[in-house]
């Protein structure tokens, strides 16, 4: 499998995620909606359909959930607003038997890989069937069956943890990739560089997954690196890489299935970083508007990346204005059930908090458990 | 049965369970051909191989945020961290994330480490080769903390550390790694996590204490029985979960109680347990509970021994305890 990698790009450029008619940038899908034979993925018709609702499902989520966010009826929410085709064309680029380690953005890619819509939902609400039993803040959920790891949000501890996995099934000869999500702000942080640096050494099968969305709450990509891009760091680690255009899904999808295949043929790891733009703010608790201006927003909405491949689909005469009333109308649907079973779903049992810190719970955790349960409840839950 | 001492009894402990279990992987700084600066894994890179006693990057956050993502896959990491001094850069990643995996995922992927690491001073070793931070382990929900005294328990103890289903701390007090030396019996025992021993009985005062402060607490003692007071010796063995019953029953009996540790005073572990005690078994006692400890200040270089809480800072506080 050939691979794209970045040429050292000139010293002194930027990294904006802007710079997508860089020369060393994967693009597929153009303006008027075709796509590049040179770097097309050859994706089915049925698959790229499916790609496009389920980048609808991601986006309508999003919107619900900030409304439900405003309206108190959840606690906070943190989304993947003018990302999605990054995080669910990666997904969708990985193979049954690789793994995912996420940052806090991908829950469109947790419901690619086959995390139900109401177990994500029941996360939000914190609500005693959330796999993670309502331990942690909405967006901090887990799904092992679909080889998806546990969120948690100190920033970059995934990475080595992702390198560390990939590691042992290299050891034990299994086939299997770890992708690791992260974003540009990520790799200023020690695990980004303990990662890549013990992935290079080690060759792990790895892909370490750059979501270059311009912001970090509010700093920007100039404050994280004076490098000309974050893929080119990977240079220093003897490691591979490559940006793409993030809001082109097909893009994306080529580059991180390249980047497996490469990964998974014992070469090691690979950096990709995927060129987005995060057109919320960093979460419901943050506004943008005290740090960036509407128009560099208004821009990227140009190239929204669900408008692309919707534009893609008119052109192949795949979609039509019914069946984006029908989606929307089963989407929404589909969302309205999960909130109206999760709302109702009680929350956890008193004792679960003390489950799970350890195996067995020792005799500290079974004395201050029963003080709990003994002493008077709190009010306001 | 073999004469060890602790160095090599830890050797055997980690020799044996790499041949009865092939996940268990060793990896850190060192630990591969020259077999760790104090030779803890010394002949294991021989027998094993390099995918399984592995020369890391000096990374400590590197070391444990790997051998995190080796236990989600289902190995067992034993990764050594040269100098618990030295842990701090991995810090994040064992109380954020190894301590939490099991809770945080509602059970889906827990996360097992033993970080085996040489703690305390007396070495010459000063500031940054000498310190004792149990206390900063105990107090993340999450981890379990052992620290033996003596080549038996040892060996034991990191048998039932690697089997153990929760994340360990594995402190090995570097000052006796190889003064301590005791029968090690071959092959397969267990010294169970969370029991202390009653190393001496004894009726006028308890000396609750661990690791290599464990030798000055019984030279202080010695002492002390020749001025007629009779000091009961626990050795925690295993920090947390503490053996809270074994300390109760026995200051039930005393009514005395002298806590001994390295670390400097100020929410060391020695406060935990007094306070514990003062919970269960206030009524009980005859005199304030004692802490000989630490000072609150960085671990000196040249006055070192006069830091330690040795036998000659033990003895008047059992004195002085015994006649409250």
């Amino acid at each position: 499998m050939a691979v794209q990698t970045t040429p050292p790009a000139a010293p002194g450029g930027s990294a904006s995620p802007t710079n997508t008619s860089d020369p060393d940038v994967v693009r597929v899908l153009r303006d008027d909606g075709s796509l590049d034979p040179a770097f097309d993925p050859h994706i089915e018709p049925d698959a790229v359909v499916a790609l496009y609702k389920h980048l609808v499902l991601v986006r309508m989520l999003d919107e619900r959930l900030v409304t439900l966010q405003r309206q108190g009826r959840i606690g906070f929410h943190i989304g993947s607003l003018g990302e999605e085709a990054a995080i669910i064309g990666s997904a969708a680029a990985a193979r049954d038997n690789d793994w995912l380690f996420p940052c806090y953005r991908e829950f469109g890619a947790a419901l690619w890989r086959g995390m139900t819509l109401q177990s994500y939902m029941n996360n939000m609400f914190g609500n005693s069937a959330d796999p993670a039993k309502g331990r942690q803040m909405p967006d901090h959920y887990t799904c092992r069956a679909a080889k998806f790891g546990s969120i948690s949000s100190p920033i970059g501890t995934q990475i080595t943890q992702a390198v560390g996995f990939a590691w042992a099934a290299k050891m034990k000869k299994e086939d299997l990739a770890t992708v690791v999500y992260f974003g540009e702000g990520a790799t200023s942080s020690s695990e980004f560089h303990n990662g890549m640096n013990f992935a290079g050494v080690f060759k792990t099968p790895t892909v370490f997954f750059c979501r270059n969305n311009g912001w970090a709450i509010s700093v920007p990509v100039e404050r994280q690196t004076a490098s000309s891009s974050f893929a080119i760091k990977g240079v220093a680690y003897g490691i591979p890489g490559v940006r793409c255009d993030g809001n082109d899904i097909f893009a994306v999808y080529k580059v991180t299935r390249d980047a497996i295949a490469h990964a998974a043929a014992g070469k090691g790891p690979m950096i990709v970083e995927a060129m987005t733009y995060r057109l919320s703010g960093h979460s419901t608790s943050d506004d943008p508007k005290a740090y960036r201006k509407e128009g560099e927003v208004e821009q990227w909405k140009q190239r929204d990346p669900i408008a692309r491949l919707l534009k893609h689909l008119q052109l192949k005469k795949l979609w039509d204005d019914d069946k984006q009333k029908a989606l929307e109308a089963h989407v929404e649907g589909g969302i309205k059930e999960a909130v109206s079973v999760a709302e109702k779903t009680p929350p956890p049992a008193l004792e679960t908090m003390f489950e799970d810190v350890f195996a067995d719970p020792p005799w500290h955790l079974q004395e201050q458990r029963a003080a709990l349960l003994a002493g008077p409840r709190a009010k306001g839950h | 049965m073999p004469q060890m001492n602790m160095v090599q009894a830890i050797n055997d402990g980690l020799r044996h369970e790499m041949k009865r279990d092939d996940r268990v992987v060793v990896l850190g700084e060192d630990v591969g051909k020259v077999g760790g600066v104090f030779r803890v894994t010394q002949g294991l890179f021989d027998e094993f191989g390099d995918d399984r006693v592995i020369d890391t990057p000096l990374s400590e956050g590197g070391i444990i945020g790997t051998a995190i993502g080796m236990a989600l896959y289902g190995l067992v990491p034993v990764p050594e961290i040269q100098f618990a001094d030295f842990i701090f850069p991995a810090y994040d990643q064992i109380v954020s994330e190894l301590a939490k995996f099991r809770y945080r995922s509602g059970g889906e992927y827990p996360a097992k480490l033993v970080i085996r690491t040489p703690v305390g001073g007396g070495i010459r070793g000063g500031h940054y080769h000498s310190q004792s931070p149990e206390s900063q382990f105990i107090h993340v929900a999450g981890l379990k903390v052992v620290c033996p005294s003596n080549p038996y328990d040892a060996k034991g103890l990191l048998l039932s550390s690697i089997r153990d289903p929760d994340p360990v701390m594995f402190f090995e007090p570097k000052r006796i790694y190889r003064a301590a030396k005791g029968d090690v019996p071959e092959g397969d025992y267990t010294i169970p996590i969370g029991k202390a021993a009653v190393v001496r009985e004894g009726q006028h005062v308890t000396i609750v204490v661990w690791g290599a402060m464990l030798y000055e607490a019984i030279a202080a003692a010695d002492e002390a029985k020749a001025q007629g007071i009779d000091c009961e010796i626990i050795d925690l063995r295993t920090l947390w979960p503490l053996d809270i019953d074994t300390i109760i029953e026995s200051v039930k009996k005393t009514g005395r109680v002298v806590v001994v540790h390295e670390a400097p005073k100020t929410c060391g572990f020695g406060g935990e347990i007094v306070a514990l005690i003062n919970e269960k078994a206030f009524l009980n006692l005859e005199a304030p509970p004692v802490r000989v400890t630490g000072f609150d200040t960085p671990f000196p270089y040249t006055l070192e021994m006069e830091y330690l809480p040795l036998a000659h800072r033990i003895l008047p506080a059992i004195v002085e305890t015994a006649r409250y």
